[in-house]
């Protein structure tokens, strides 16, 4: 039984301000990506040779030997490495990338398995080939004999440590880490009410369309390697090959072409692959190519989520909360070479917009035979917000009080910001929010969606024997992360502006957006700009794109590069035009005095170069005999010829972007059928650079939020095998699974960087799980305490509930409205 | 596997050009269109007919080419997403209206649903919101949420309706 309720009123038109800033323009990357002129990674190398790799099929084992005798006789196989074949520091295990105190037992994979494999998957054998079939066909042909060893597989299995997984870490704790503010047990256990849940996240993944692919070339005359890759960080692979390969980093060039989705996967790095894929092209001095196929994606990429929860709260008679103990495991998987980012963000943004009295978390990150854990899209966000918001429903519920009360109650003030929650971020900052109006995201969605009208939606509803509830979920979210980017501009002589920046790009229409910010500071036509991204030819230095943060980072270092070929321009403009720099205005390209006077950008760079050689008409303005000599040496002091800048942007900390969802959903009385109604969103990204692209943002980010509440999940059986590699099993949502989404947005620009803008590629992700959850629980007056939730298990829930095995709302049925 | 593998010739014609090429009997179609033939808009993202990225006309009809062999469609019209521009090379209805409408992010999955769109609105020319979704409703992307491919489907049956001659 489905039906709407009601029709969901139109999209919110996003403000429309002067300037390119903060206009919808059209996307620069989509005339080539339409006409199938994109370029990734797999339409490079045509003629290169293929690799692929043998597997383990085993979660845990030991490997007793390897025999490739039957594929020698592989037509077209070049060539067979297995560990014994890897030399230096390739041999050596990958590098832990972000080292932490709590974590305090590291363990890194080999690139290829040192005699013993810990997750299905792990890479053992790599296959050179004329051409991927074959390679295949090679694989195939290779025996391997295993000693099977006990798999860990869950958090709750590792933590019990009947088993290891690491023989060397005998409780399979990688990491433990507690953070405290006050004394929260012994406020709650003086607390006039309390609670104890239990609160489930499941595993799941990334999963972009495009998996992974490493293409190399090594050029043995030039002793030049050129890797393109289709990775988040296309800087740090260059560093990370370096030391690996024992190349001079100036010998190393690292690309990243279009990439087909990224979503967290691919900012962890070098994989396996991205390390051997070189190694074998130099060795062969040969071309190498690797593109993973979807079931290597499922199988040997990383996995997020995946967390259990133990909280404990205890609060007022007006649903303040007065102490919050949150204790979690948190189910890294085989390896951390990403270290323990997920778990540390799940335990500092938990909070969101809320200030309770005391607060500790305490996590064990755990070692399981299973993929390794790198973060996903909100990486540890969600699942804190489902713990803190399924804790406000559960307060709301004990008290008898409307669930927007106990939230407003609890909730930071605009006034008290810079608000600092005294914990220590992912970045090792203080988590300090800069700005933000809590009161009025709630208030703005709780109007979208009319939840003081719901009682009488509910109302018709249920008259029509239909069944429907309403949730919503607040989220305070740290962009912007540091420590830095970076960004070139250069004025053509053609008066064309190039721009290149560190990192890469995913699908976020960077290009588009860093030109507009340089057009704007720079005073010149959008479509004069053309802009490189995660291309290390064209910028060498930068971190990557994760956590919301490319707007922040290179946003602003474009604006500062721009700001100084702005003032360099009229340095040489003003001397040329014999006019005060203070008169000077540029727009459309031009630099104008007051009186009239004018001198083209392209003019103005050709000046900047001061030439002997006339190579072209333009050039033969900026030769020696073209004008009158100064007194001074050509290139001033100090000065660097050209018409361009390099840019920094470094934050002393994140900033924190916030926002709140909510839902209506329709639950089938008889067959469990989940539908969503109704989704609203309200965002506060700060000042938007274009609209357009972030309403995109946020409408991705809630079908992957709707995603991970009703449809994917990872699912490893007891001995460690993943159940549902495939697009067949694994249910990532269809146009029919996503519901239309309702959007308002709200600004509060940050004062910690010059655009005032705040990140928002996370961001739609973040709150699903959480008003889901709340929307379902709400119609079926059960709590939900376990995401995702299918029909069948919501089921079983009401069942075990009719049988008194699980507890119903105290409210049951009648629902919030009945407080009002 | 020592001896060479048996090739066939397959003549397609791709977007009007025709072409002969030898594959061995298990290349796949959309292997043999990028990888051979270097149609590289063809994108493949699970291979087992599930995503709809590698969607590609055959005879006028969207088929998946991770499911097909080259040899198996010997003889037959291909129209890959690049077979989707405007007489002039520049971009084609279907590729203006998701362009207009913010329809792709990281544009992977985007030519498959160019060639599914393509074809549905020659059997739909003026779809409402519902077929419009339901049109769409076999190709998975996971950046845009759908709602601006929804947007896109509509305006490009727009476009189709006010071209001259229609």
């Amino acid at each position: 039984m489905t039906g709407t309720i009601t029709e969901p009123p139109a999209t919110v038109a996003p403000p429309r301000p002067a300037g390119v800033i903060g206009a919808a323009i059209p996307r620069r990357e989509d005339a080539r990506l339409v006409l199938g002129d994109g370029r990734f990674l797999d339409d490079f190398g045509r003629g290169a040779l293929a690799a692929a790799f043998l597997r383990s099929p085993h979660a845990h084992a030991r490997i007793v030997e390897i025999d490739v005798t039957d594929a020698l006789s592989v037509d077209g196989l070049v060539a067979i490495y297995t560990y014994e074949d890897l030399d230096d520091r390739v041999a050596e295990p990958l590098p832990l990338l972000i080292p932490h105190p709590a974590l305090t037992a590291p363990r890194t994979a080999y690139a290829l398995a040192n005699g013993i494999v810990r997750h299905v998957g792990e890479p053992v054998v790599m296959v050179v080939a004329t051409d991927r079939y074959v390679a295949e066909d090679a694989v195939e042909r290779i025996r391997v004999g295993w000693e099977p060893l006990p798999a860990v597989v869950g958090p709750r299995a590792a933590f019990e440590a009947t088993h290891t997984v690491h023989a060397d870490v005998p409780d399979n704790v990688a990491a433990h880490l507690v953070q405290e503010v006050g004394d929260a047990p012994a406020a709650i256990e003086a607390a006039p009410h309390r609670l104890a849940l239990d609160l489930d996240i499941e595993r799941s993944a990334s999963m972009p369309l495009e998996g992974k692919g490493v293409y190399a070339r090594w050029d043995p005359d030039d002793r030049t390697l050129r890797v393109h890759t289709s990775t988040q960080t296309s800087t740090s692979v260059r560093f990370a090959l370096a030391a690996k390969l024992g190349v001079p980093v100036d010998r190393v060039e690292v690309v990243t072409p279009d990439v087909g989705g990224g979503f967290g996967v691919k900012i962890m790095h070098p994989w396996p692959e991205e390390v051997l894929v070189p190694w074998a092209a130099m060795r062969l001095r040969r071309e190498v190519k690797w593109v993973e196929d979807r079931r290597e994606h499922f199988i040997s990429s990383a996995h997020e989520r995946g967390q259990v929860h133990d909280v404990r709260v205890g609060f007022d008679a007006d649903g303040r909360v007065l102490g919050l103990d949150v204790r979690f495991l948190h189910d890294n998987g085989a390896y951390t070479p990403y270290g323990i980012i997920v778990p540390v963000i799940t335990s500092t943004q938990l909070l969101g917009p809320y200030k309770p009295a005391s607060y500790r978390v305490e996590f064990h990150s755990l070692y399981t035979n299973t993929v390794m854990v790198t973060p996903y899209r909100g990486a540890g966000r969600p699942h804190g917000v489902f713990v803190m918001e399924r804790t406000m429903d559960a307060i709301a519920d004990a008290l008898g009080l409307d669930r927007v009360t106990v939230r407003e109650r609890n909730m930071i003030q605009p006034d008290e910001m810079p608000y600092d929650q005294g914990l220590t971020f992912q970045d090792g900052r203080p988590l300090t929010y800069d700005t933000g109006d809590f009161p009025a995201t709630l208030r703005t969605l709780t109007n979208l969606v009319d939840w003081t009208g719901f009682a009488a939606v509910r109302k018709r509803a249920t008259a029509e024997g239909r069944r429907v509830g309403i949730g919503l979920a607040f989220y305070v979210e740290g962009t912007g992360v540091g420590p830095y980017e970076g960004a070139h501009i250069r004025v053509e002589t053609t008066g064309d502006v190039v721009v290149a920046t560190g990192l890469t790009t995913q699908g976020q229409g960077h290009e588009t957006v860093f030109a507009q910010v340089a057009a704007q500071e720079l005073g010149v036509p959008v479509d004069r700009v053309t802009v490189t991204t995660g291309d290390t030819r064209r910028f060498k230095y930068g971190v990557g794109t994760f956590a919301s943060r490319a707007a922040v980072m290179s946003g602003n270092a474009v604006a500062l590069a721009a700001r100084k070929v702005r003032a360099k321009a009229l340095r040489i403009a003003g001397q040329a035009l014999g006019v005060p720099i203070d008169d000077l205005s540029i727009a459309d390209g031009v630099v104008r005095a007051p009186g009239g006077a004018e001198i083209a950008l392209a003019t103005v760079a050709v000046l900047a170069n001061p030439l002997r050689y006339a190579f072209d008409e333009q050039a033969g303005r900026a030769t020696q005999f073209a004008a009158p000599a100064g007194d001074g040496p050509p290139v001033a002091e100090g000065d660097e010829p050209g018409l361009e800048a390099t840019g920094w942007y470094s934050p002393i900390r994140s900033t924190f972007a916030n926002g709140a969802h909510a839902a209506v959903v329709e639950t089938d009385p008889d067959t469990a059928e989940i539908k969503i109604l109704r989704y609203c969103v309200v965002h506060d990204c700060g000042r938007m650079i274009n609209p357009m692209i972030v309403e995109g943002q946020v409408h991705g980010g809630v079908a992957q939020g709707v995603g991970g509440a009703l449809y994917e999940r990872i699912v490893y059986d007891a001995d460690g095998q993943l159940l549902n590699a495939s697009f067949m099993d694994f249910l990532m949502p269809y146009a029919s699974e996503v519901p239309t989404v309702e959007t308002e947005h709200l600004s509060s620009p940050s004062p910690l960087n010059p655009l005032g803008v705040k990140g928002v590629g996370e961001a739609g992700v973040i709150p699903g799980a959480a008003v889901i959850a709340a929307a379902i629980e709400d119609a079926e007056g059960i709590r939900i305490d376990r995401m995702p939730i299918s029909p069948s298990e919501l089921w079983e829930l009401r069942q075990r509930a009719a049988a008194g095995e699980v507890p119903r709302l105290r409210r049951g049925r009648s629902s919030d409205e009945t407080e009002r | 596997m020592n001896q060479l593998e048996p090739i066939h010739a397959v003549r397609l014609t791709v977007n009007g050009v025709p072409h002969e090429v030898e594959v061995p009997a298990r290349r796949l179609l959309a292997d043999c269109l990028r990888h051979d033939l270097g149609y590289t808009g063809t994108h493949v993202g699970c291979e087992h007919g599930v995503c709809g990225a590698c969607t590609v006309l055959l005879d006028g009809a969207p088929v998946r080419s991770c499911l097909l062999f080259a040899v198996g469609v010997d003889g037959s019209e291909v129209t890959t997403v690049e077979g989707c521009r405007a007489a002039d090379g520049g971009p084609g209805p279907v590729q203006r209206a998701f362009a207009e409408c913010h329809g792709l992010q990281c544009g992977f999955c985007t030519p498959g649903f160019i060639t599914t769109v393509t074809a549905f609105l020659r059997e739909q020319p003026d779809p409402g919101a519902e077929e419009a979704r339901e049109a769409i409703g076999g190709n998975l992307c996971r950046c845009t949420g759908y709602q601006n491919i929804v947007a896109s489907v509509l305006r490009a049956a727009e476009i189709v309706r006010s071209e001259p001659g229609r």
